[in-house]
């Protein structure tokens, strides 16, 4: 059975996480330059994206291995699906309270109704649901067809939310076409390396959370045998 | 420093370490299982 101390990979994985993140985080405050319209305050922006971004790829494994727990039927699909979104919502939390946190001093309010802030309200709410209702259902298979399905459907919410500034008038900004804020070279290089740092630290919590879940799945089979 | 910026940050490490803790938790718990299902053992097995 697994322990914590024979976790070689994972202590790897979690130093390599570590000093990416603090990388990260150097380059934001020593190396990225002062933003000329918003100040010091932009400096949100890196961790913000970055977050926003392994939310949505968390979602996206969950709606993947969602489809193959459909189609295999194998308990580790749906191991990965259920890692996936505890993880992403951690993230997501993440994105949608800091970019309040920069909103308050550049739009004068920590909060507004416009399209893309209403999605990813509603696509927290509807991942926060996804624990709440997987405990409601009875049985583990049935627990993880329902699960697979439901991860696959709410994962409209992503698209949905990627596109709603590009689709209705919203006043978040727009990054990727460059319309809004206009990124410096340094601006872009401190974003990509905020961009990995993040995807390996969603990596990391992602593999302690799968071998917890495993770890859980042996402990109940030995209490079966007992 | 804006104060805004700070508690971004501060966000940050705060749900991260959360989740890091959550998952320790978690593991030491059933850790702590395993033991007890050790010990209720017969010992000749």
């Amino acid at each position: 059975m697994m322990n914590r101390q024979n976790d070689l990979p994972g202590l790897i994985l979690a130093l390599a996480s570590a000093v990416a993140v603090l990388t990260a985080l150097g380059m934001v405050f020593l190396y990225a330059p002062r933003e000329a319209t918003m100040g010091d305050v932009q400096r949100i922006f890196y961790f913000h994206v970055s977050s926003a971004w392994v939310g949505f790829f968390a979602f996206f494994v969950t709606f993947l291995a969602g489809i193959l727990y459909l189609v295999r039927g194998e308990r580790r699909w749906d191991i990965l699906a259920l890692s996936s979104v505890e993880v992403g919502l951690t993230f997501i939390t993440m994105a949608v309270i800091t970019g309040s946190l920069w909103a308050r001093p550049v739009w004068g309010t920590y909060w507004t109704w416009e399209p893309r802030l209403t999605i990813s309200a509603v696509q927290l709410l509807i991942y926060i649901a996804y624990g709440m209702l997987r405990r409601a259902v009875e049985g583990p298979e049935r627990q993880a067809r329902f699960a697979a399905v439901y991860g696959i459907v709410a994962f409209v919410t992503v698209p949905l939310s990627w596109f709603a500034i590009r689709w209705w008038r919203t006043i978040h900004p727009e990054i990727l076409s460059g319309g809004d804020m206009a990124l410096t070279p340094r601006m872009v290089q401190t974003l990509l390396v905020s961009l990995a740092a993040f995807t390996l630290l969603y990596v990391t919590l992602l593999r302690q959370r799968i071998r917890l879940e495993r770890f859980a799945d042996a402990l109940a089979a030995l209490r079966m045998t007992q | 420093m804006p104060v805004y910026l700070v508690a971004a940050y501060a966000v940050f490490w705060g749900l991260t370490f959360a989740l890091v803790f959550s998952i320790w938790a978690r593991q030491r718990r059933l850790e702590r299982e395993l033991e007890a299902l050790k010990k209720a053992q017969p010992s000749d097995q």
